[in-house]
């Protein structure tokens, strides 16, 4: 709090005082790095693209060009990103995979979210024998590979709708992801039970889940804020990877992830296939990630 | 600290076996079995090949036969390789896995200490921006990507390493330079992103201050006073992520096409090997296990105040 109203204020204060809020504070932290503002601008772009960008190319996603198969970038019938090598515009493929890879991440990280913040705040609230029980499940769970845990829930429940398909990769990826969530949320709870707020929720007559929902983790918010934006591009990978062992998004589908290993398949005598998608998975990473640290910093401004 | 270590280890007996019992569980809640092709096959002979291997005893049962086999050190029989044993298929798959991982955070954490460091020490400066702009790379480009790259450039357009492939009897090294480096850019972002953060902070410690009070020269500060206590939060990363990359790294290994481990693990989940899956799973967790001890036991030598505790 370095600006404390000075001179010039008390005018101004003295017919409305308003109060600053943290988050307002880190607001302001925000917009004032650069690297932030930038990020925000280029994701502001790519959802754009992402979200309107297959409707408004000249070119449908599923439209096959037999006689333009496999093209590199040309001004040509508007293919600027080439075709790949069944024939398809590579630019309305691309904005595709970049709906869904982005839709993935979103999706995957609210699962992650909900999970993680809830395990972590019970554990860290109640304690003793739940919080040993619950957090040593943690330990079991972190000491198994995550493929392992992604490849069993994915076959579990096998369903010829891609959609439902895709429902089903954030709900696998969010269940493993959540691990590290209930940690940090744990931790921050313990830090916050014994406070005044929480003795007087109780002292209220508030029950203990109304406690932990209502009081504990609105508190805890801001690392999980944190966590989640650097989440987005973790889960992002970890969708490609899927991807690539052939686990990921079917067709008609796609995402970045698969664009880019159906593009290492072709990248002796396709490069571009494999660049495109690459250069658009690390621009949408770069932005997630500056504005994941610039969203830390605003928020814990220690950490600088 | 020796009683400690082998509290730890005996502590972490009731975990192995929690981990060896979900693994179990899970994977046989998956669809499907070992012996589920595409191709039908008679239901007679299903029928003798699930009893052979023991698949049509309840769960419980399996697992009890399976505890009791790695009692006396037997991973039991792979379920699709019929002529091998788990322990064969392991043993083939994890000197490449082991070399490949423990090559590439060697690499990690020479290179992003390095850079670490040399952006701590001259923070918000354009060596510092350089280092992180690495940082931020390594995080962005996995090696599902950069893996084909370097491939392409180095190995199919300019020819200067061999793309892929491994060949024990020659000169292997060569082989492994590419998937090497592939492995640790993202451990390089990493380690150098966590020394950075903690060298800056012990920098301002009041023990450097005093050192450099009392007249050392700055490279005797920077090594002898300020390393040992910034590489702290790098031990306590470095002990879990070390585990990960020698159990073996699917895409790498495809990529590159190397025999590692990683691959044949992920290949043994789709076809449901069950013997092979837990076998690998149970040597991960077991790394993972020590690993993190190992960290602990180092973090402790490093740092005097952990030691009461």
């Amino acid at each position: 709090m370095s600006d404390i109203p000075t001179d010039a204020a008390p005018a101004a204060a003295s017919h409305a005082v308003k109060g600053r809020s943290l988050w307002d504070d880190a607001r302001r932290r925000l917009m004032r790095n650069p690297a932030a503002v930038a990020s925000l601008c280029v994701l502001a772009v790519l959802v754009f693209l992402a979200a309107f960008g297959p409707m408004l190319w000249v070119h449908p996603v599923d439209e096959i060009f037999r006689d333009r198969v496999g093209i590199p970038p040309t001004f040509d019938n508007w293919h600027i990103l080439g075709t790949d090598t069944e024939g398809r515009d590579l630019m309305a493929r691309t904005l595709f995979g970049l709906r869904i890879s982005l839709l993935v991440g979103l999706a995957a990280t609210l699962v992650a979210l909900i999970i993680g913040v809830t395990w972590g705040a019970i554990a860290g609230f109640f304690g003793g024998a739940i919080d040993d029980l619950m957090m040593r499940i943690v330990d079991v769970l972190y000491a198994i590979p995550f493929i392992f845990f992604v490849i069993v829930l994915m076959t579990m429940i096998d369903t010829p709708d891609p959609f439902l398909k895709l429902m089903l990769i954030f709900v696998a990826i969010g269940a493993v992801e959540w691990l590290t969530m209930a940690r940090i949320v744990r931790g921050q709870t313990i830090a916050l039970r014994k406070k005044e707020f929480v003795e007087a929720a109780r002292a209220a007559g508030a029950s203990p889940l109304a406690i932990v929902f209502r009081h504990i983790v609105p508190n805890v918010l801001g690392p999980v804020v944190v966590f989640a934006t650097l989440n987005i591009p973790v889960i992002i990978l970890a969708e490609s990877f899927l991807s690539f062992i052939g686990l990921g998004v079917q067709e008609p589908l796609t995402s970045l992830g698969r664009l880019i290993s159906d593009g290492a398949r072709q990248m002796i005598n396709a490069p571009w296939m494999l660049f495109v998608p690459a250069v658009t998975m690390l621009l949408t990473l770069l932005a997630l990630n500056f504005l994941g640290d610039g969203v830390r910093d605003a928020l814990d401004p220690k950490e600088r | 600290m020796l009683a400690l270590a082998v509290r730890r280890l005996i502590v972490a007996i009731p975990t192995l076996l929690a981990i060896i019992a979900a693994a179990f569980v899970l994977m046989r809640a998956a669809p499907g079995g070992p012996f589920t092709k595409e191709r039908q096959m008679p239901p007679e002979i299903e029928r003798r090949l699930e009893a052979k291997y023991g698949l049509d005893l309840p769960v419980g049962e399996q697992l009890t036969r399976y505890l009791g086999g790695l009692m006396r050190g037997d991973f039991g029989p792979s379920m699709t390789y019929k002529d091998k044993t788990v322990i064969e298929i392991i043993a083939e798959g994890a000197p490449t896995s082991a070399i490949l991982g423990l090559s590439a955070m060697a690499l990690a954490l020479l290179v992003g200490g390095g850079l670490g460091v040399a952006a701590a020490l001259r923070q918000n400066h354009v060596q510092d921006y350089a280092v992180m702009a690495i940082a931020i790379a390594g995080v962005c480009l996995p090696p599902l990507v950069i893996g084909p790259i370097l491939q392409l450039w180095l190995g199919v357009e300019w020819g200067i390493l061999p793309s892929q492939g491994l060949h024990r009897d020659e000169i292997g090294l060569i082989y492994l330079i590419m998937p090497v480096i592939t492995l640790s850019l993202p451990l390089i972002a990493v380690i150098s992103r966590l020394m950075r953060a903690s060298m800056i902070e012990t920098l301002r410690s009041n023990a450097i201050r005093t050192a450099r009070a009392k007249g050392l020269p700055e490279a005797q500060v920077i090594w002898r006073h300020a390393l040992p206590i910034a590489v702290l939060p790098v031990v306590s990363y470095v002990g879990p992520a070390l585990a990960g990359v020698m159990a073996g790294s699917f895409v790498i290994e495809t990529v590159f096409q190397l025999p590692g481990i990683g691959k044949q693990f992920v290949l043994a989940a789709q076809q449901r090997d069950y013997t092979l899956v837990m076998g690998v799973v149970l040597i991960y967790s077991f790394l993972i296990i020590l690993l993190n001890l190992a960290a602990d036991m180092l973090y402790r030598a490093l740092n005097p105040r952990a030691r009461e505790a």
